[in-house]
C-alpha cells in the first residue's frame, strides 16, 4: 500500500488522459530515470544483435568468398548493410507499432507509448517520433566520434555540437509531461503500464462483525477519509501491536468502553465497517469528508 | 441503520461483488492479449472485450464518486487503461496499414505538402544555380562544394575522356547491389536528418537542401564546361528525379515541422507541431520507400544502361509515374 499512497502524493506525475469516453484514466508517466534504462537498454540490445551480426557477416562473408567468389561476400555485404540500416532506423519503430507498443527495454522496465489525445496510437505518430532519434542520438553521436581530435575552430564546432546534443538529451527534464523531441513532434507519451491485482475488500470482515458492535452516529463521524484509509492499511497488515496502539487510540476519541475479552482486530473491522458506510452514505449524497478536521 | 441491520453487506461492497466476475473476466482476456496471443482470441471473446472495458470503466467512474475501497479503484484504473490500449492501441494488420498507406496516407500528405514541396525545390534549384555561377568563375570552387570522397576522380583536374569514362555504365555487374544498398542507407541516412533537422525552425534543414542543390550545381558544370552536359544528365537523372524528388520531400517535410514550431497560427504550438510532425512523418516512410527505388535505380538500373537516350527515357517515366502518383485526381479524397 506504500506505492498507493506515493502515487497519490505524486500529482504531477500523473497524466490527465482522458479516454474518447471521457473518463481520467490518471496514468502514470514514466519518469526519467525509468525512460533512460529502458533507453540503455534497447541500445545494449542493439548493441549486441550488432556485434553478432557483424561477427556472422565477416565469418560467412569469408566463408562465401571462398565457396561462390566476389558475387557470395557481396550478398553478405548488402545483408549486413541493409541489416545495419534496419536496426538503426526501424528497431523502435518497428517495436512500438506493436500492440504492445513498447520497445524490450520499455517493456523491462514497464513502459509503453501512448497518444496525448488518447486516441489511437498511429503509425505516422510511431514514426515520426523515432525519426526524431536521429537529431536526437545519431547525429550528435556520429559527431562525437568524428570530431574529437581537431583544434581551433574544430574544437568550437565540437563544443557546440556538445551543447547541441546536451538539449536534446536533458529536454524532456524541462517539461512537465517528460517529452523528449520525439514525443513532441509525435504527439505521444512514455506511460508507465502498473500491474495491479485486486486486494481483498477490507469491509468483507467488518460488515459481518459490524452486527456485534453497535456505534452510535456521533462515534462513526468522529474520523474522515484519510484515516479510513490508515485504518485500512492497519487491517491490512494486521500486526498485533500496531492493532492494540491503533484500537486503544480509537476508542479513546469516540468513548468506546472496551470489554477485556474484545479482540482488536474485531472492533477495528467493525469500526472500519461502519465508518465506511457512515462516509459513503454521504459520498452518494455529494459529500466528501477528506480527514476528521474535515467538517 | 435499519438496512444494514438486514443485509450487512455495503453499497460499495454489493456493487463489487456484483461487477467482479466480468472484471476478472476482463483481466484474463488483458492477460493472454499481452501475452501476445491475440491471435488466439475466439471472435466472441474479440467482441466481449470492448462490452467489457466500457462496463469497467463506467463502473471506475461509479467508484470513484462513491467507494472508498482504495484498492478497488486502483485496480479498476490499472484494468481500465490496459484495456483501453488494447481498445484503442495500434491496430490492424501490417498489410491493412501499409494498403492504406500507399493507396491513400502517402499521396494524400504530399499532397498537402505541396507549399513546403515548392519552397525546397525552389531551394535546391538556388543552390544548384549559386554554385554553378561560382564554378563558372573560378573552378577551384568545385572543390568547395563536393566532397573528395563523393566526386570518384570527377573533378576539373581530370581529362575530358577521363570524365567521360565515369560516366558510361559497366557491362559485369560485380559489387553493384553492394553499392546500391549502399547508396540507398547512405541517402535514406541523411534524408531522416533533413526530415528531423526541421525541428531547429528549418534553418538547417534548409542549409542541407541548398548544399545539396549546390553540389548538383557544381557537378554539372563541370560537365558541361566539358561538352558533356547531355551525357551527365542522363548519367544523373536516371535516378535523379526519384532522388532529387525524394530530397525534396525530405526537406519539405523538415520545413513543415520548423514552419508550425516557429509559426504555430491559431494552435498551440505543441498542438501545431504534433500535426505537422505526423503529416511529415507519413511523407517521410514515403521517402524512405522513395530513396530505395532510387538506390535500385542508380545501382542497378545506371550501370547497365550505357544508352544516354534510355537513360533519358527512364527519367521521363518515373517523373510521370511520380507526378501522376502524387498530384494527379483520384476518386476519392482519401485522407490518412
Amino acid at each position: 500500500m506504500a506505492s498507493a499512497a506515493k502515487r497519490s502524493q505524486d500529482k504531477s506525475m500523473v497524466s490527465p488522459l482522458v479516454t474518447p469516453e471521457g473518463v481520467d484514466l490518471q496514468l502514470q508517466l514514466g519518469d526519467a530515470a525509468q525512460r533512460a534504462a529502458a533507453f540503455l537498454l534497447d541500445a545494449a540490445i542493439i548493441g549486441g544483435v550488432l556485434t553478432a551480426m557483424s561477427l556472422l557477416a565477416v565469418l560467412l562473408g569469408i566463408g562465401a568468398l571462398g565457396a561462390f567468389g566476389l558475387t557470395g561476400g557481396e550478398m553478405m555485404a548488402v545483408v549486413w548493410l541493409l541489416g545495419f540500416f534496419l536496426l538503426r532506423n526501424f528497431y523502435f519503430t518497428g517495436f512500438e507499432l506493436s500492440a504492445r507498443a513498447a520497445t524490450p527495454g520499455k517493456r523491462a522496465m514497464g513502459l509503453r507509448v501512448a497518444s496525448r489525445d488518447g486516441g489511437r496510437l498511429r503509425a505516422e505518430a510511431i514514426f515520426a517520433r523515432n525519426a526524431m532519434r536521429e537529431l536526437e542520438l545519431f547525429m550528435p553521436l556520429s559527431l562525437l566520434l568524428g570530431r574529437g581530435q581537431g583544434q581551433g575552430v574544430e574544437s568550437w564546432m565540437f563544443l557546440l555540437a556538445f551543447a547541441w546534443s546536451a538539449i536534446f538529451v536533458f529536454f524532456p527534464l524541462f517539461n512537465r509531461d517528460r517529452l523528449r523531441v520525439g514525443d513532441l513532434i509525435g504527439g505521444t507519451w512514455v506511460v508507465r503500464t502498473p500491474r495491479q491485482s485486486l486486494t481483498r475488500d477490507m469491509a468483507d470482515d467488518g460488515a459481518e462483525r459490524l452486527r456485534r458492535y453497535a456505534f452510535t452516529p456521533a462515534q462513526i463521524d468522529a474520523y474522515g477519509a484519510k484515516e479510513l484509509h490508515v485504518l485500512e492499511d492497519v487491517l491490512r497488515l494486521r500486526e498485533r501491536r500496531t492493532l492494540r496502539a491503533v484500537a486503544e487510540r480509537i476508542a479513546i476519541r469516540i468513548n468506546w468502553t472496551r470489554s477485556p475479552d474484545e479482540d482488536d482486530f474485531d472492533f477495528l473491522s467493525a469500526y472500519y465497517a461502519a465508518l465506511r458506510g457512515r462516509l459513503e452514505a454521504r459520498l452518494l449524497l455529494g459529500v466528501r469528508r477528506r480527514d476528521k478536521h474535515d467538517a | 441503520m435499519s438496512d444494514i441491520r438486514l443485509d450487512p453487506r455495503l453499497k460499495s461492497q454489493r456493487f463489487r461483488q456484483e461487477r467482479e466476475a466480468d472484471w476478472r473476466r476482463l483481466e484474463r482476456l488483458m492477460d493472454r492479449v499481452e501475452k501476445g496471443s491475440a491471435a488466439a482470441l475466439t471472435d466472441d471473446e474479440i467482441l466481449a472485450i470492448p462490452v467489457l472495458y466500457r462496463s469497467t470503466l463506467s463502473a471506475l467512474s461509479v467508484a470513484r464518486a462513491t467507494s472508498l475501497d482504495r484498492g478497488l479503484i486502483a485496480y479498476l484504473e490499472t484494468l481500465s487503461s490496459r484495456a483501453y490500449f488494447f481498445v484503442y492501441g495500434a491496430r490492424g494488420s501490417l498489410r491493412a496499414n501499409l494498403a492504406e498507406f500507399f493507396a491513400g496516407g502517402w499521396p494524400a500528405a504530399v499532397k498537402g505538402l505541396w507549399r513546403e514541396t515548392l519552397v525546397s525545390a525552389l531551394l535546391m534549384t538556388l543552390g544548384a544555380l549559386a554554385a554553378a555561377w561560382l564554378v563558372g568563375q573560378e573552378a577551384d570552387w568545385y572543390y568547395a562544394f563536393m566532397p573528395p570522397e563523393m566526386s570518384g576522380g570527377r573533378d576539373p583536374a581530370a581529362s575530358t575522356a577521363a570524365l567521360k569514362a565515369t560516366l558510361a555504365g559497366k557491362a559485369e555487374s560485380d559489387g553493384l547491389s553492394a553499392f546500391a544498398t549502399f547508396l540507398f542507407t547512405h541517402n535514406a541516412q541523411i534524408a531522416l536528418l533533413a526530415f528531423a533537422l526541421g525541428f531547429a525552425f528549418c534553418v538547417p534543414t534548409a542549409l542541407l537542401v541548398l548544399y545539396n542543390g549546390a553540389v548538383l550545381g557544381a557537378f554539372l558544370t563541370l560537365f558541361i564546361s566539358r561538352g558533356l552536359g547531355v551525357e551527365a544528365g542522363g548519367w544523373l537523372l536516371i535516378h535523379g528525379v526519384t532522388e532529387l524528388f525524394a530530397v525534396i520531400l525530405a526537406g519539405a517535410a523538415g520545413l513543415k515541422i520548423g514552419w508550425a514550431m516557429a509559426f504555430p497560427g491559431e494552435q498551440r504550438r505543441l498542438d501545431a507541431a504534433t500535426s505537422a510532425g505526423r503529416q511529415a512523418a507519413t511523407v517521410m516512410a514515403g521517402v524512405v520507400v522513395m530513396l530505395f527505388v532510387a538506390g535500385l535505380l542508380e545501382g542497378f538500373g545506371r550501370q547497365l544502361i550505357a544508352d544516354t537516350a534510355a537513360r533519358y527515357g527512364v527519367a521521363l517515366v518515373s517523373a510521370v509515374i511520380w507526378g501522376a502518383y502524387f498530384y494527379g485526381p483520384r476518386r476519392e479524397a482519401a485522407r490518412g
